[in-house]
């Protein structure tokens, strides 16, 4: 991946948000003043920081996706996940750095949604940058509290029988939902379930529709 | 066999990663993670002495009380032993 | 903030700017060479108090805690930090100029 695409152009092709010619802000100033003296002094360079901006956008829910219809169609990459995460998301080629990952996983009767109710912890090695609405002060405030009301809002709507399980990500883990696999699914490739999971249904904020036959 | 637990209800300044609304409630180890650095020492640039953390689970009623909607769905957060007290089971489950 | 009273969920999404991306790389690279910690940027992030969560957005509230944690650890000093902003803000009006300049 070329590292001189960053000034115009955001990874998908269309130009970043006119940031660079609006006026400069007081928080804008520090960020390149602190860029700076940290190449000065050493600490990093300029290569170094646009090869982070690579990596952070060559990671999407994409590798989620992946890893859950690995899941689904894997019994034993399934068990491993379930044991242990890191280990079996490492194994699939998604390194995702010293964190601890933890794959908790939807039944007919369970419906699990992750939150971080102290910051934004989010597994961003597997699903990129978290959504705006992950980090506001509604989410990380009602979602412990009524999970059922926040689902509502992104348009899940659960039986009374199923228990939810909120994870509240207070401290070293990360973690992703594995979905309920829908039905009418049961011949499909790996790579064409991957192409069904959502990024909010491996937050637990959105569930998998059965797939319309044509 | 169950592991209850209280988490301490104790509110001092500074950088903890134990949330509020669950200082004081009852649960039940989920799991056990195993030894982390104390970020309560990272956070002020020490060296964390690793501390056994585990996943605690609570029940929306134990949280919330007992007339709050679902008092069955739970809530997993993960806590330093720290700021756990081992119990007796408080009532069955 | 778990189980205080909130609003419906925002809906709104942002592309991130250069800049904000800019601000994630260097904590990352900040911490990964052990300068200070996450727990060191969350520790600073609530000592902002609720105020700042209103009034900035989250990359602001960010930059602000890897500044203060990186004096704190004495990579560069206040003083430095202080000539090089007005350096930058000497450069021109908008992000672009002064980042480029």
């Amino acid at each position: 991946m070329p590292h001189d695409h960053h000034e115009n152009l955001s990874p998908s092709g269309h130009p970043y948000r006119a940031d660079n010619d609006h006026p400069l802000t007081y928080w804008q100033q520090m960020e390149i003043a602190i860029r700076e003296l940290l190449i000065e002094k050493g600490v990093t360079t300029a290569a170094e920081i646009n090869g982070q901006i690579d990596l952070m956008d060559s990671r999407s829910p994409a590798n989620g996706a992946a890893v859950v219809a690995r899941a689904w169609t894997d019994p034993a990459f399934r068990s491993a996940l379930l044991k242990d995460a890191s280990a079996a998301s490492k194994d699939m080629g998604f390194d995702i750095g010293p964190l601890r990952l933890i794959a908790v996983e939807n039944t007919p009767n369970i419906h699990n949604i992750i939150v971080c109710t102290l910051c934004s912890c989010y597994p961003r090695n597997l699903l990129g940058l978290p959504p705006d609405w992950y980090k506001s002060r509604a989410y990380r405030s009602r979602t412990v509290k009524e999970p059922r009301k926040v689902l509502a809002e992104f348009g899940v709507l659960l039986p009374p029988e199923t228990t939810v399980r909120v994870h509240d990500s207070t401290a070293d883990m990360r973690y992703i939902v594995i979905p309920n696999r829908p039905a009418g699914t049961e011949n499909w490739s790996e790579k064409a379930l991957a192409d069904l999971v959502t990024r909010d249904s491996m937050i637990g904020t959105g569930i998998i529709e059965a797939p319309q036959v044509p | 066999m169950v592991e209850w637990v209280r988490v301490r209800a104790d509110m001092p300044p500074g950088h903890v990663r134990t949330p509020v609304y669950l200082r004081g409630k009852t649960g039940w180890v989920e799991r056990h993670l195993g030894p982390f650095p104390n970020p309560e020492a990272l956070a002020y640039g020490h060296d964390g002495t690793p501390t056994p953390l585990m996943r605690i689970r609570f029940t929306m009623s134990e949280i919330w009380g007992t007339d709050t909607a679902h008092p069955d769905d739970t809530v997993d957060a993960e806590i330093y032993a720290h700021w756990l007290e081992n119990i007796e089971q408080p009532h069955a489950p | 903030m778990g189980g205080s009273l909130a609003g419906p969920i925002p809906t709104d999404q942002h592309d991130f700017a250069l800049w904000e991306k800019r601000v994630d790389a260097l904590m990352v690279i900040c911490s990964g060479k052990g300068h200070f910690t996450v727990d060191g940027l969350r520790r600073v992030l609530e000592d902002m108090g609720p105020e700042a969560f209103e009034t900035m957005s989250y990359y602001e509230r960010w930059v602000a805690s890897i500044n203060q944690n990186l004096i704190e650890a004495g990579v560069y000093s206040t003083a430095e930090l202080a000539a090089r902003m007005s350096e930058v803000a000497a450069r021109g009006a908008t992000y672009g100029d002064a980042a480029d300049g």
